[in-house]
């Protein structure tokens, strides 16, 4: 490999690869089954598990030459502010994904439901709906065995959730604990604050579970429970989902770091990742105090 | 571990050759040609789409089709012209002329490079598969709701509302990554020397673009989302039964609806000044200005979304804020237009094809820009609003505004990216037969609206018949002097008068220091920019 170490003012561009080509193709067969099932049509779940393995597999493979290449030294300070910059713009990115759900939220309990519960009684078919947030809405939804209009019971802020709060900002310590040790060249500090991060996410993912579980079955509480049912988990399972990847990114990043991947100068993948955690942490914040507490 | 180094580790690549050269290719060039042809490719078949849609129109009564394919046409005309052939056209230029012009090796992340266009073909076959699969009598053809997927009609659309709706994730996937990639490499690739504000105006032009990309398109994918669960999963966001609302769709979708006019835009506004500075052989007036106005544009651009929808209902404050905010639109953007006029003004104009494209351009998205300060008038609005006038403004935006400005583009890099010039009878013919026939399609469209005729229906009222056929006649001219502009690139790409490595006499910037072609790998070593 002694050709491909580089100096500094040659930056490095891959060789040709089929990953992402191949990538594409799972994603086309995992989109056009997941349509086929919900739309009652044949071979949607194959297709879609199909798609979704080769997915895996060349997220699998891509990754790994991407470690590897750091591995042989084939990233300079150079190629390492690409990955900086390229990785704060995703996260805008992903800011703008979660505004466009708070918008809606904040579209429907300000502007929407207020809306409905002015007009004059002669002139609409719900009568008796007053804009009460929390609200399933005017056209009433069946919460476990009662019928509900407009106000219903949500989740409780300081139970669960408080608790989910206080395991995520406890998680964004630890992270930043293990970023100390990794600039101190101290790999036990390092791995133990990665391991404790791992630990938090995990125990959040479980919190989260048991929130739906006793939403769905003792509650009533679901998807079709209106404006609050729809924000409330579309929300926290958007969020849900990506405290879920970014706890299997730090999965990866502990065991580059248990390998010794990481010194105080080389180690976008840990920041990069760090970096994704905070965003999820604030993005909860966001959620608790919107969805949860006011 | 000097430059021999480099050199060495260059010869070491192995390129595969024939079908997997493209499939795999990590270069910039190779990237941007695929995205360039796609382009080309679907404006065809989204021309041909609106063809068939104007020979219905040819007359009043339905000849033709249905209603219900008819509507799935103009939706997906517009979704391919937009998503899959204007915006791709930007983003092939943004890969093969960016590196070039701020001396990089190539993109910063070229293996996204590579993703982002590979998530394009995938797209498109999402888009149009539900036509086929109609055919075969599964669902009930493609999204038939428009371009802009209006709930509560999309919620009860059929299975092409699905199709459109992953083809629109993939889109915005792709697109996230192109401004990623755009945004690294000019922050980060650009050659020693080269501060920002020396940097090309197509670089800044695309900047903002990927800002706006940024910011609207991960909304969008929000919106869509919201309308499946609505459509599949239970929820009520635009269901007011359930305390949601049919306008927060509107919302959601002209919050990336808006900007995403810039998006298409932006790009061409940047490379045209170079464009008009070269054909006029004097420096562009009024960089400094230029990079501000494309700045205030793109914030603008976020702010005033719901003059797309003024008759939909809302307080007065909100009509009368979205009014002035988006009529202040047009300073930043009358600065652009004194800068490009002042630009031209006393030089030693010659017009080759490029040129007379780049000048036809400011005279017609003039027209555009005009005729959508009128519609922002919202006592006016009331009057305009789907009508044809619509129609007629927002391709003279985007077709003279974004096509033409792309064509022009397109003539003015071909002799760099092939070697070869092109025919330049063959560019002139095509420039005044696309010219002509563009403002004979759209100007009796204008009238159309004016007079009341809606948009979107097969059917007219007897008294619209006559401007609907010579907008038809001239909309088949347009359609197939486009051949031409095939035939011209085609033929160009296989062979031609060699071209120099300035190709043209006043072209200025660091693309016209390479030779045309330029190599495989373009500046290994980066140039020291005074």
């Amino acid at each position: 490999m002694s050709s491909q170490t580089h100096n500094a003012n040659h930056y490095y561009v891959p060789n040709p690869v089929a990953y992402p080509v191949i990538m594409s193709a799972g994603l086309l067969a995992l989109a056009s089954g997941f349509i086929f099932n919900i739309n009652n049509f044949p071979a949607g779940k194959g297709m879609m598990i199909a798609g979704a393995l080769v997915i895996l597999g060349m997220v699998f493979k891509w990754m790994g030459s991407v470690i590897a290449e750091s591995q042989n030294g084939l990233y300079t300070k150079w190629e390492d502010k690409s990955f900086r910059v390229g990785m704060i713009v995703f996260i805008c990115s992903e800011v703008a994904f979660f505004a466009a759900f708070f918008g809606a939220l904040f579209f429907m309990r300000v502007i929407a439901i207020p809306e409905l519960a002015s007009f004059d009684p002669q002139f609409t078919m719900y009568k008796d709906f007053t804009a009460a947030w929390p609200s399933a809405g005017p056209g009433g939804v069946v919460l476990g065995k009662e019928y509900v209009v407009g106000h219903l019971n949500p989740m409780e802020a300081w139970g669960l959730p408080a608790i989910n709060t206080l395991i995520l900002l406890t998680s964004g310590a630890t992270v930043t604990w293990a970023h100390w040790g990794l600039l101190k060249n101290n790999r036990k500090q390092l791995v133990i604050g990665l391991f404790l991060t791992v630990a938090l996410g995990i125990s959040f993912l479980a919190c989260q579970a048991v929130e739906y579980h006793h939403a769905y079955t003792e509650m009533g509480l679901t998807l079709g429970s209106g404006a609050y049912g729809a924000s409330f988990f579309m929300l926290t399972g958007f969020h849900g989902f990506h405290v879920m990847l970014g706890t299997l990114m730090l999965i990866v990043i502990l065991l580059r770091s248990m390998k010794g991947h990481f010194d105080a100068d080389h180690h976008f993948g840990f920041e990069g990742v760090a970096w994704y955690w905070h965003f999820v942490d604030v993005v909860w914040l966001g959620l608790f105090v919107f969805v949860y507490w006011l | 571990m000097s430059s021999t180094t480099a050199a060495h580790h260059d010869e070491h690549h192995d390129h595969p050759t024939g079908i997997m050269r493209w499939l795999t290719t990590t270069n910039h060039k190779d990237i941007g040609t695929m995205y360039l042809t796609f382009s080309l490719i679907m404006f065809l078949v989204g021309g041909a789409m609106i063809l068939a849609v104007r020979a219905e129109l040819f007359q009043p009564g339905l000849q033709l089709m249905k209603p219900e394919f008819y509507n799935q046409l103009i939706g997906v005309h517009a979704l391919v012209m937009i998503f899959a052939a204007l915006m791709p056209a930007a983003t092939g230029f943004a890969n093969w002329m960016l590196p070039l012009q701020i001396g990089a090796p190539d993109m910063a992340l070229p293996r996204l490079n590579n993703w982002g266009f590979w998530l394009l073909p995938p797209a498109a076959i999402l888009l149009t598969l539900p036509f086929t699969l109609a055919l075969f009598g599964i669902g009930d053809g493609a999204i038939a709701t428009g371009w802009t997927f209006y709930t509560p009609l999309s919620i009860q659309g059929g299975i092409g509302v699905d199709f459109a709706i992953f083809s629109v994730h993939l889109l915005g996937v792709s697109s996230v990554l192109g401004s990623i990639n755009v945004i690294v490499t000019i922050l980060n690739m650009r050659a020693p020397g080269m501060t920002l504000m020396k940097m090309p105006m197509f670089a800044w032009g695309w900047l903002v673009t990927a800002f706006l990309l940024i910011a609207t398109i991960p909304v969008l994918a929000g919106a869509v989302t919201m309308l499946l669960t609505d459509r599949h999963f239970g929820t009520h966001f635009f269901d007011a039964a359930g305390g949601g609302d049919p306008i927060l769709f509107q919302h959601l979708f002209w919050f990336f609806g808006h900007p995403e006019v810039y998006i298409v835009l932006l790009p061409v506004w940047g490379f045209m000044p170079q464009i008009l500075q070269t054909f006029s052989r004097k420096p562009m007036y009024g960089y400094k200005a230029q990079v501000v106005s494309l700045w205030a544009i793109g914030a603008l651009a976020l702010v005033v979304w719901a003059h797309h929808f003024f008759t939909v209902g809302m307080p007065v404050p909100a009509l009368l804020y979205f009014m002035y905010s988006t009529m202040a639109i047009s300073l930043p953007l009358a600065v652009l237009f004194f800068c490009w006029i002042a630009t031209i003004w006393k030089g030693s104009l010659s017009f080759e094809t490029p040129m007379l494209f780049a000048t036809g351009w400011i005279v017609l998205f003039g027209i555009g820009g005009l005729t959508g300060l009128v519609l922002a008038d919202v006592a006016a609005d009331a009057q305009y609003h789907h009508s044809y006038f619509v129609v007629a403004h927002f391709h003279y935006t985007l077709f003279a505004g974004g096509m033409m400005g792309v064509m022009s583009g397109v003539y003015y890099w071909l002799p760099k990216m092939t070697g070869h010039m092109f025919s330049e009878r063959l560019g002139k013919l095509h420039f005044w037969l696309t010219a002509i026939s563009f403002n004979l399609t759209f100007i009796p469209q204008f009238f159309l609206g004016l007079a009341g005729m809606p948009r979107r229906i097969p059917d007219y009222a007897l008294q619209f018949a006559e401007f609907n056929a010579i907008s038809t006649v001239a909309a088949f001219v347009l359609g197939f002097s486009q051949l031409i502009f095939v035939y011209n690139i085609v033929s160009c790409a296989r062979g031609g008068k060699k071209a120099t490595d300035r190709v043209w006499e006043g072209a200025e910037g660091l693309e016209w220091t390479l030779p045309s072609p330029p190599p495989y790998h373009s500046f290994t070593e980066q140039p020291i920019v005074k």
